[in-house]
């Protein structure tokens, strides 16, 4: 069966996620980092950052929500039930930090087949409130058995 | 701390508690029934249930800001490929050798492993320190 490609190159609209303090707290114990600038607003400040600042991996937490409707939607046709997270690329520009309103697009990359599995490739690009490009994420998801 | 081509980064060894799954979907959002119901994740023919690829990832973002003592600006770019499914209860071992050093460009390749097991592997870490 041949792979749906019309997705190839279309974009859905953007959500915004609110950064909060207790927030980034929750995910940098989940992962056990303890650097007080995850934790503590005056050790963030006296390290020079707005507010309490997220782990670089917390922009899963704020770009997530915008890859939602790219994989439920039709035009995509995903197979969810054989479905893994193959690959991720993040690229970091502006810190995010508590108070942040960041809002993330998404756009289809590529949808390939290779060795009988569905490679499906998104994009999305995260923006602060100022503007501020705050981080690039490459996702790959691959469905066996296309 | 002056990196070189070759030189390994400090080793990040954690074990994942029974719990960590739903603490990490909880923080994460991604309450994937297959990282947080063990007898459903056993029903699709999974071992148990297994962690969230993108907390193996978290641990080897966590490794590479080590290098730069946690500071969350070090880390510009982070490129993964997700290979063995982790479970709980079992020891992580994140290790990474520097590619390249350009300044304080550094470039890093890391792998996450469990027992036999490779969660990610090809993981490159570009860090500025």
């Amino acid at each position: 069966m041949a792979l749906k490609t019309e997705a190839v190159g279309k974009e859905w609209p953007s959500t915004t996620y609110q950064v909060g303090r207790e927030k980034i707290k929750e995910y940098a114990n989940a992962l056990g980092i303890d650097n007080p600038v995850h934790h503590d607003v005056e050790a963030a400040r006296a390290a020079g950052f707005r507010d309490v600042v997220a782990p670089p991996m917390f922009a899963v937490v704020y770009s997530s929500p915008a890859l939602g409707p790219a994989i439920l939607d039709p035009e995509v046709e995903m197979n969810f039930a054989a479905m893994v997270h193959g690959g991720q690329e993040f690229a970091w520009d502006e810190p995010a930090c508590s108070g942040d309103e960041i809002t993330t697009s998404t756009k289809c990359l590529s949808i390939e087949e290779r060795d009988g599995k569905g490679f499906y490739v998104f994009e999305t690009n995260s923006v602060n409130q100022d503007g501020a490009q705050v981080a690039r994420g490459t996702w790959t998801l691959i469905v066996r058995g296309v | 701390m002056a990196l070189n081509a070759g030189d390994q980064i400090p080793e990040l060894k954690v074990t994942p508690d029974k719990y960590l799954p739903h603490r990490y979907a909880g923080a994460s959002g991604d309450f994937n029934p297959i990282h947080i119901d063990d007898e459903l994740a056993k029903a699709v023919g999974l071992p148990r249930n297994i962690l969230h690829g993108l907390y193996s990832m978290g641990l080897v973002a966590k490794a590479n800001a080590a290098v730069a003592d946690g500071d969350p600006r070090a880390l510009k770019r982070l490129s993964v490929q997700m290979r063995g499914m982790g479970v709980p209860e079992a020891e992580i071992v994140v290790t990474g050798t520097v590619k390249s050093a350009d300044g304080d460009r550094v470039v890093v390749d890391t792998v996450a492993q469990q027992g036999e097991t490779t969660l990610i592997k090809n993981a490159e870490a570009e860090l500025q320190l």
